[in-house]
């Protein structure tokens, strides 16, 4: 086999971490979470379709404490990949690509997930509790 | 430059570019538009059902524009999953064997999880 010298791009491994790469890593990761997330949401809807006592066993789940650990970790993949969403769709609309705008609009990102989880949590809380 | 950097037998293997990557790109884009609404919504009526009982749940489902937004949502959510998990296994699985055989899983099962969701939603809006 005839061997080409072609350049290759250095390994990640070698690169200090950098708040884009990182949040790059997290948009997939979020993703992923949010895969999982789904699968649960569509196990709610069939629990109930198929009677009082499937939805009630996938409520007692969702309610315990795994289950509202796993919903605080989904609401903010949901926020992170949305709002991060946005920033990757502005960059295909050819906006905001110089160094200065990603990294705002990196930190605009962070900032927005962690203030919609808590306006989410806190909503949620209250419409909870008032039942 | 382009010619100089392949092998003779990566042209022979057409390797390379395969020349068809631009819808993949496209149906990533078009759904993501989609969801950035769609997902608001959903997770707007997730937080505003806190709680809610069965009966509850269920009225909420049966009303016509949540089923047909929650419908949207599902196919929607499934078609993106199903195109954004496929970039990291094609990025992440070096084995072709395993590769195609995490691609043929993760189709099915979108599919699966889709109908599922959609099914639920009409069989409790027409009344099941």
């Amino acid at each position: 086999m005839s061997i080409v010298n072609r350049p290759l791009s250095p390994h990640l491994e070698v690169y200090k971490p950098q708040l884009t790469s990182l949040m790059s890593i997290f948009n997939r990761l979020t993703g992923l979470a949010l895969t999982i997330g789904t699968v649960f949401f569509v196990w709610q809807l069939l629990a109930a379709a198929s009677g009082p006592e499937e939805f009630a066993a996938f409520q007692g789940l969702a309610h315990s404490w795994i289950g509202i650990a796993a919903l605080i970790g989904w609401t903010l993949s949901l926020f992170y990949h949305l709002v991060n969403g946005i920033r990757h769709l502005l960059w295909d609309a050819g906006w905001g690509f110089d160094l200065a705008t990603t990294y705002l609009t990196g930190q605009l990102v962070i900032v927005a997930t962690v203030v919609l989880t808590l306006l989410a949590w806190i909503v949620a809380l209250i419409v909870w509790g008032a039942r | 430059m382009a010619d100089r950097m392949r092998s003779p037998l990566g042209q022979v293997y057409g390797l390379g570019s395969a020349r068809e990557g631009a819808k993949e790109w496209w149906a990533m884009r078009l759904s993501s538009v989609a969801l950035v609404p769609l997902a608001l919504w959903w997770v707007a009526e997730i937080i505003g059902h806190a709680g809610a009982g069965y009966v509850e749940y269920r009225t909420w489902v049966a009303n016509p524009p949540t089923a047909i937004l929650l419908i949207l949502t599902i196919v929607t959510t499934f078609y993106h999953t199903s195109h954004g998990v496929q970039e990291v296994i094609e990025d992440y699985v070096a084995h072709e064997g395993a590769k195609l055989a995490a691609l043929v899983i993760l189709r099915f099962a979108c599919v699966v999880l889709a109908v599922a969701g959609v099914f639920s939603v009409l069989a409790i809006a027409f009344g099941h």
